[in-house]
């Protein structure tokens, strides 16, 4: 007896355990509403219990169902619609991908829940942030784990809500509110994209459940490109706005408002690969449009260099941080866009590791100097934080892909697919080694400029943060090094039934070996270029923007895509607003239609209001009038009648 | 009673009530005070109820007589929170003549 005949023979008998995977959710969505109802009237101890249980018992929970026999596992709570053929479930799927994903999300999520009960301990919002954090991991695990896209759309949406409700945390600060508003506003473009194809889905399949869609496809092998690009490339524009990539990117570095553990885990390691999720979820779809899946790797490859060149000159930690999970994203993108799902999800993991501990360390030297984030008032911090340095070190080899650490093998695996992918791939495969080379480079600034040298804040007494920050650091620091070893071999045949299966076959004998070679070399260039710049010849890096001060400020200025979409975008829907839908539009016709209308009233009420004197007796004449007239309309037919009848005897 | 079945035709009483009500209307409309204003009031109900009882004599109905009594037991209500109203008008204007209450008057 097979593997399926076992499964068949256990649903008839209904011998299936059930994975209650609605507990996953449930979890955070109960914190969420004890914290947010109740955490102001709730000792801080009991907050703070309440906070790391919700995703500890989803993480657990995820434990329990990592070592199920067979997937995806199924559960369905009730019909949300039911319209004619139309019938969408509350049905949550548990297989290899959403379980990867989960572990990634309650994982690391716990960890930095912990770091922020060290990290937000002062602040007079705690029981708010806390409640906050929690909603998230609700709506994200909702996302990961929905059986059909409008329920993922639900979770879609709700990430975006937490997203922008603790970006926008301090909201006392006019730029944090400005940035929430920007990750929402940017946000919505995507969801248009990703509404529009939804739509497109239930037109053309008539069902919005992934497994439907996806046997539907399998029964007619026919069906490529045409309304399926269109589709995918609604999708795409969805995914780019989630996960910041060209030209959607915008919102993220300005997300960077909100607390760092926020950054790190809804704005590094979760919510912002959602978009790469999105897609590898729908890779069927993906995998008939091969324009669509061209474009992904494109936009994918375009977003990682672009903003891996702008990293290199920001001075604000948080902010190079924020340009590198953008051009790491990219590389995911530039993965799912060669078909190598595996390999996207495979550095998805590992960027949620050594990027959550990237920013996590961000926040304990910003936390450690009092608030500082700009680059240029740190340095000489090795010696005063000595755990974050050391984790941070790990975090900063990792991105730029040291042997043997996560990155390394994650970052490998989607350069070689690419390469493999034809022609046009090995142009994406350079570009992306140009990427690691400017990854290693901007890292290593970051190092040097935080952690060697000579403190530049004379009076700034550092100091090693608290335990329950530290702690989170070694773990991921450990799980940064150990990330990795799995091996993309194992992990993308874990995950085949899930993505499906694409074999990277090369003609080139131990190209592996020469690919893998030439990325290690990227790194250690961009390295030594580091060196060289930041740490023995600081005054270096100046000189170089005074001699090329156009392509300094080009940078710097971030190639100017925040002013360009202000004047092109942002200026002209204002004064549309203003003028013609506010002056014209508002003011004019529709104000003038109400103004004319409270016009008649007032002018009968002017009339009117004669009859209204006020005297007694002149409602009491109308009254009688009234009363007469209407008598005598009663009466004048009998009356007439009986004048005829009058009038007849006279004459007789 | 039977002299009133036989000798009085109903339209005398409606005569009556006609000429009773009429009175009263007139009174409404032309006099200056309040109370004289108020019984004429009383005095249009009471010819409303005069119509009534002669209506139910005429038709041995049982009804007319009742819809008397709560024509009574109305006034006598009316009257009751008619004349705490004068009261409180006269005290607070100090005249009672209807032309100079006008306070409603826009």
């Amino acid at each position: 007896m097979n593997a399926d005949q076992t499964m068949t023979m256990l649903l008839h008998h209904g011998f299936i355990i059930y994975a209650h995977l609605w507990l996953i959710p449930l979890a955070p969505f109960v914190g969420f509403l004890v914290n947010g109802l109740f955490g102001r009237h709730l000792p801080k101890w009991l907050v703070t219990t309440v906070a790391l249980l919700a995703p500890l018992a989803s993480f657990c929970v995820v434990l329990c169902d990592s070592d199920r026999s067979f997937y995806p596992c199924v559960e369905t709570f009730g019909q949300w619609i039911s319209l004619g053929s139309l019938h969408v479930d509350f049905s949550f799927v548990l297989d290899q991908l959403s379980l990867v994903m989960l572990l990634v999300v309650t994982g690391v999520g716990f960890l930095i829940h912990v770091y922020s009960v060290g990290y937000m301990h002062d602040d007079p919002g705690y029981a708010r942030y806390f409640s906050y954090l929690n909603l998230f991991l609700f709506f994200m695990t909702t996302l990961v784990l929905a059986g059909n896209v409008l329920l993922m759309f639900v979770g879609w949406e709700g990430v975006g809500l937490a997203s922008y409700l603790l970006i926008g945390f301090w909201f006392q600060k006019p730029t944090a509110a400005a940035a929430g508003k920007k990750a929402f506003i940017v946000n919505r473009i995507g969801d248009f994209g990703f509404l529009i194809g939804i739509f497109l889905l239930l037109a053309n399949f008539g069902t919005l459940t992934f497994s439907e869609i996806g046997a539907k496809l399998a029964v007619s092998p026919a069906l490529t490109g045409g309304i399926l690009t269109v589709i995918c490339l609604c999708l795409l524009l969805g995914a780019a706005g989630k996960s910041a990539q060209l030209p959607l990117y915008v919102w993220l570095p300005d997300a960077m408002e909100g607390p760092t553990p926020v950054s790190a885990l809804i704005h590094a390691a979760t919510m912002v690969t959602a978009g790469v999720y999105l897609i590898a979820r729908t890779h069927f779809l993906f995998d008939r449009a091969p324009i669509a899946l061209a474009t992904v790797a494109i936009v994918g490859a375009a977003t990682a260099i672009f903003a891996a060149t702008i990293a290199l000159a920001q001075n604000d930690i948080k902010r190079v941080l924020a340009y590198s999970t953008i051009s790491q994203l990219g590389y995911m993108f530039l993965a799912c866009g060669v078909a190598a799902y595996s390999a996207a999800i495979f550095h998805l993991v590992t960027h949620a590791f050594f990027k959550a501990l990237l920013f996590l360390a961000a926040g304990s030297v910003i936390h450690a100097i009092g608030g500082e984030q700009d680059m240029r008032k740190m340095g000489g911090l090795r010696k005063e934080l000595p755990v974050t340095f050391w984790t941070m070190t790990v975090a900063v080899f990792t991105i730029a892909g040291f042997w043997p650490l996560a990155a390394f093998f994650s970052k490998d695996a989607i350069l070689y697919a690419a390469f493999v992918h034809g022609t046009e791939g090995q142009i994406l495969w350079f570009v992306g080694l140009l990427t690691a080379l400017f990854t290693a480079l901007y890292m290593f600034r970051l190092w040097y400029l935080t952690f060697f040298g000579e403190l530049r804040s004379p009076d700034v007494h550092p100091h090693e943060s608290p335990w329950s920050m530290r702690a989170p650091l070694v773990i991921l620091a450990l799980l940064s090094i150990c990330g990795g070893w799995i091996g993309i071999m194992r992990f993308s045949s874990y995950l085949a039934p899930s993505v499906g299966v694409h074999q990277a076959v090369s003609h080139i004998p131990h190209l592996e070996w020469i690919l893998t070679g030439a990325a290690v070399l990227a790194a250690f260039v961009g390295w030594l270029i580091a060196d060289r710049y930041y740490l023995r010849k600081p005054q270096r890096p100046a000189l170089l923007a005074v001699a090329m001060p156009a392509g300094y400020k080009l940078l710097a200025n971030k190639y100017y895509v925040d002013e360009i979409y202000n004047a092109v975008l942002v200026k002209p829907l204002f004064a549309i607003s203003r003028y013609v839908l506010g002056w014209i539009v508002d003011t004019a016709i529709l104000g003038g239609i109400a103004w004319m209308l409270a016009g008649i009233a007032s002018f009968a009420g002017m009339i009117l209001q004669r009859w209204q004197s006020g005297n007694l007796r002149s409602y009491a004449a109308w009254l009688a009038a009234a009363a007469a007239a209407i008598l005598l309309f009663v009466l004048l037919p009998e009356l007439l009648r009986n004048f005829d009848f009058a009038i007849a005897i006279v004459r007789h | 009673m039977s002299f009133l079945q036989h000798d009085v035709p109903l339209n005398w009483y409606l005569l009556l009530s006609t000429v009773l009500f009429s009175l009263g209307v007139v009174g409404f409309l032309i006099k200056r005070n309040l109370i004289t204003v108020f019984m004429s009031i009383e005095l249009m109900l009471n010819a409303v109820n005069l119509s009534f009882v002669a209506f139910a004599y005429q038709w041995h109905a049982v009804k007319g007589q009742i819809f008397v009594f709560f024509v009574m037991m109305v006034a006598a209500a009316e009257a009751a929170v008619g004349l705490a109203i004068i009261i409180a008008v006269f005290r607070a204007r100090n005249t009672l003549a209807v032309d100079r209450i006008d306070l409603m008057k826009l």
